[in-house]
């Protein structure tokens, strides 16, 4: 039997305003507990909200990115239930008319593919605080820096069909916001948070019951979750038992799904507008102007590396799916540096080597401008490509520029050819059963010969140079 | 002093007749001796280093025009460092950390605040008998309520123990106490005062007003409480008027509404005659009366008692012992906390209201009881619009009898029903006032008086011509 999965997620992404989306309140991160909740966010008796203007841009921003409708008219409403890090008892939100309704976002399958997934909505809403349940013994601790700040949650459609389609929407969604500006994209402290709504069916059936999962806060992660919550509920169908909808948590230590409630213990969130806000009226001026202010997105950028640079679809892919990388790339274009080469650079040996340290590009040892040095050398062949490699990890070991590498451990090609000649004219003398063989017909051997003078100029020759040579001098 | 209106205060201080501190300290003895239960809080030390601040202001000045004069505040309004309980349990222990703009900006011209005055809790109700801090007593009979839920404001103005007393309306909660203790009470049109710092019970009817003894007084009061506040989005940014400019109007050929639905059954005979007494006043003065339909008056209480519930059910739920306010003794888990906390905090009509709203927003209930109201609510505005097509005021009574007995009402629904004439113009966000106009067996009646969206000016210049013309406002209870 064959079973189908289907996802849809729902992506909690902070906006990065510099204060609450209901307060003046400070967004700023990690700060003492309960030094950044004004009496707005505290909840206290008389404290009305005003909505942040920055937040609404924000959340324009992201629906002009995903071709979304946008509501002229969206509406603030009030999500009640009790919980000690809600102060107010109910949370702002949007219900019936989100701000940002239907609207479509592109992902590129491992099999190269694209695949378009739905956006059903993408709604203003305030974050709760925090309950910290470890910290004592006999209580709960509640933090409300994080109460009020703004989140946009991002409804898909129930569209992907794998948990890896899950991970490559939700990693095209956080590559979007952090282009756009809106978010940090910052996982481990909460900034971009996903629940997956996951079900399983048979090939060509309706809908299966879903359960949501929450807790998830990495890509590796929403991977696992939906994995593994896939085996267990189809563990259960196959059984001839049924999937209870509910909410589940992952525990990533465990790396199983528990229940956390039915939807028979959900809450009745009594959704009602909030009277103390205004609808949001969104008028055309305003969206030109934002449409006007929307840098280029990941997938414009993606065609004109193919257009323009002529990369291939693969690494324009790899190139924009990270606003830094994609940057740090065309700092490197912009100074002059080989297309291809720098992407061959940037993908392969700075991106190791940044995996290798854990680090993010903006973090790395090596400029884009040291990295465009690198290449330069190469181009205009002062050092080969593999001498390059060594280089590199010099440079990555903060041993000098690259100049100074260079000179340093005299690295330097030989591209003089009477000098690469004599090493040439050397190891033919030294090898004359390997020329006989060569004369007879054996060709694989010109590796032989060209590792040989490699070796002798301790990697410093030519490589053209000693082929077209060696050539000359064998035939 | 206390029989002196806020207009002819404001000359006896520029004259130096009397200092503001002689004059809050005459309120301050007065308020002690009184035995009505008006307040909740006496602020003496804050009311006297006012009184200090405002003479000096006054003899250097820099005084504003209502700068020196004592006044009482309901305790719905914030007041930073003083407790503010909103006439609760809950918040018996509440001292708030800030100030309600209404206080920041008395603040600012300088009045005295005298103290918290009491009132229904969380402003449910209309006979004051709601409040945690017990019933006010009628100052014209002590045996009968003061109205509600401004019971305390109404109170303390009518007894002469402050000259000016801050009120909220949500459904009549300025208009009726003020009907039937005999004074001058405004509420404005919503949006033109404020809310923030305003403890809320249903945020999309609360509004703010002045209760004093004269038309006169209350516009001077309006000119310093009105204004547009960044911190509240439902307040209008819409400039303000000298309100005291048009008072003064004649009032030929002014066209007056009496509504059919406000004269039917269930209106008391007293109260009828002194309102047609009164309207027959205004046809001395050269007004035009006719008669005008409401008829969607009659939904107006199953409408209100549906709309108000349900966002005060949500309004209320931060009163949960967490962070601020009442909490049990020794909860054992969080669930008990709440369960508790808010059992314990609030009063039984608090309750009742909040049950009615949770159970009307909850999930397959909704369309049936909120929207079906707002859809009502749409049709009273709309009533209300054609109405002033015709005429420029409405007029009828505030609420169907005079004051009635403590205690005399047992039943919730009775009392509910008794909000009849004041609840449709919060419903539309209309400005209304309520006037001495009579008496009936020796209680007073107000008139109601409704104008249209914006029309604070036309409502005090036909309340004061009407002054100028009678003097049931100056007419004072027994040892006042």
């Amino acid at each position: 039997m064959t079973w189908e999965t289907v996802i849809g997620l729902e992506i909690h992404s902070q906006l990065r305003t510099k204060s609450k989306i209901f307060s003046g309140a400070s967004t700023a991160f990690g700060s003492e507990p309960n030094t950044q909740a004004c009496a707005v966010d505290l909840g206290f008796p008389g404290v009305l909200p005003v909505l942040n203007e920055e937040a609404v841009k924000m959340a324009l921003r992201f629906g002009l990115s995903v071709n979304a409708d946008i509501n002229k008219n969206s509406i603030f409403a009030r999500k009640n239930y009790f919980y000690p890090d809600l102060p107010k008892g109910y949370q702002i939100s949007q219900f019936e008319i989100p701000i940002v309704g239907n609207g479509s976002i592109d992902i590129t399958l491992d099999s190269g593919e694209n695949k378009t997934v739905g956006i059903t909505r993408a709604h203003l809403e305030e974050d709760a605080g925090k309950s910290i349940h470890d910290l004592y013994d006999d209580f709960t601790a509640i933090d409300l820096n994080r109460a009020g700040t703004p989140l946009l949650e991002i409804v898909s459609e129930p569209d992907m069909r794998s948990a890896k389609e899950a991970v490559a929407y939700a990693k095209k969604i956080h590559a979007l916001v952090q282009y756009i500006d809106i978010c940090d994209g910052n996982m481990q402290e909460g900034s971009f948070r996903c629940d997956a709504n996951v079900s399983v069916r048979k090939q060509g059936e309706g809908l299966g019951t879903r359960a949501e999962l929450k807790n998830i806060n990495s890509f590796k992660f929403l991977e696992k979750a939906i994995n593994i919550e896939v085996e267990r509920q189809i563990d259960i169908l196959e059984e001839g038992g049924s999937v209870v909808q509910e909410t589940r948590l992952y525990d990533s230590i465990k790396n199983e799904t528990r229940s956390m409630r039915s939807k028979e213990e959900a809450n009745d969130y009594r959704y009602f507008p909030d009277p103390d806000l205004l609808p949001v009226a969104i008028s055309d001026e305003l969206l030109l102007e934002i449409k006007k202010e929307l840098p280029e997105l990941p997938t414009e950028k993606k065609l004109r590396f193919v257009d323009t640079l002529g990369l291939s679809h693969y690494d324009a892919e790899v190139l924009t799916s990270q606003k830094e990388v994609a940057e740090y790339f065309e700092k490197m274009i912009h100074q002059g540096a080989d297309a291809k080469l720098s992407a061959n650079w940037v993908m392969g040996d700075l991106s190791a080597a940044l995996n290798k340290s854990q680090l993010e590009i903006l973090d790395s040892p090596i400029s884009s401008e040291e990295l465009f040095q690198l290449i330069s050398r190469i181009t205009d062949n002062t050092i080969s490509g593999k001498i390059a490699k060594d280089v590199f990890k010099l440079m990555w070991e903060g041993k000098g520029s690259v100049d100074e590498i260079i000179e340093k451990q005299g690295l330097k090609q030989m591209t003089d050819s009477s000098a690469i000649e004599s090493i040439i004219d050397d190891v033919i003398a030294n090898n004359p059963d390997q020329v006989q063989q060569f004369k007879d017909g054996n060709s694989k051997l010109l590796g032989f010969f060209v590792g040989q003078v490699m070796k002798a100029s301790q990697g410093k020759a030519n490589p053209k140079q000693v082929n077209q040579i060696l050539n000359e001098k064998l035939s | 002093m206390h029989n002196l209106t806020i207009a002819e205060q404001i000359k006896g201080l520029k004259n130096k007749d009397f200092s503001s501190q002689e004059l809050t300290q005459h309120y301050l003895n007065r308020i002690h001796d009184s035995k009505l239960n008006a307040f909740i809080s006496v602020t003496d030390d804050i009311a006297l280093s006012q009184a200090k601040e405002a003479d000096k202001k006054i003899a250097s000045n820099e005084s504003s025009i209502l700068t020196g004069i004592p006044y009482a505040h309901k305790d719905i309004f914030c007041t930073q460092g003083v407790k503010t309980s909103a006439g609760s349990k809950m918040l018996d222990s509440f001292i708030s950390p800030y100030d309600a703009t209404v206080t920041k900006k008395l603040n600012h011209e300088n009045m005295v605040m005298l103290g918290k005055t009491n009132m229904d809790e969380f402003a449910m109700g209309s006979s004051n008998e709601n409040s945690y801090f017990g019933p006010v007593q009628n100052p014209w009979d002590v045996s009968k309520v003061p109205g509600g839920s401004s019971g305390g404001s109404a109170a303390a103005v009518a007894a002469r123990i402050s000259p000016f007393a801050s009120g909220t309306d949500t459904g009549g909660s300025i208009r009726q106490p003020a009907s039937l203790c005999g004074i001058t009470g405004l509420k404005p049109t919503y949006g033109r005062i404020s809310r923030y710092g305003m403890i809320a019970y249903a945020s999309s009817l609360d509004q703010a007003g002045p209760m004093t003894r004269t038309a006169e007084d209350a516009a001077i009061v309006l000119n310093a409480m009105a204004g547009f506040d960044p911190n509240d989005s439902t307040s209008a940014n819409k400039s303000v008027p000298d309100y005291t400019q048009g008072l003064t109007n004649n009032l030929d050929g002014l066209k007056i509404g009496l509504p059919t639905e406000y004269f039917s059954e269930g209106l008391d005979s007293g109260v009828e005659k002194v309102v047609m007494q009164s309207i027959k006043e205004y046809e001395l003065m050269g007004a035009k009366i006719q008669e005008v339909s409401l008829p969607n008056s009659v939904h107006a209480i199953p409408a209100y008692y549906i709309v108000a519930p349900c966002e005060c059910s949500s309004n209320l739920s931060r009163f949960d012992g967490v962070r601020y306010g009442y909490r049990c003794e020794d909860p054992k888990d969080l669930n008990d906390l709440y369960l508790r906390s808010r059992s314990e905090g609030f009063g039984e009509e608090v309750k009742r209201r909040i049950m009615i709203g949770t159970y009307a927003l909850s999930a397959g209930y909704y369309d049936a009881y909120y929207l079906k109201a707002q859809k009502v609510r749409q049709l009273i505005s709309e009533d209300f619009k054609k109405a002033f097509k015709k005429v420029d005021v409405i007029m009828g009574p505030v609420s169907p009898t005079a004051a009635f007995d403590l205690g005399s009402v047992k039943d919730p629904v009775s009392m509910y029903l008794a909000d009849i004439y004041t609840l449709s113009v919060n419903l539309a966000g209309l400005p209304g006032m309520s006037i001495p106009a009579g008496f009936s067996n020796q209680l007073p009646v107000g008139l109601q008086i409704i104008g249209n969206h914006w029309s604070e000016e036309l409502l005090l210049n036909v309340a004061h011509q009407f002054q100028i013309r009678t003097d049931w406002h100056n007419h004072s209870p027994a040892d006042c």
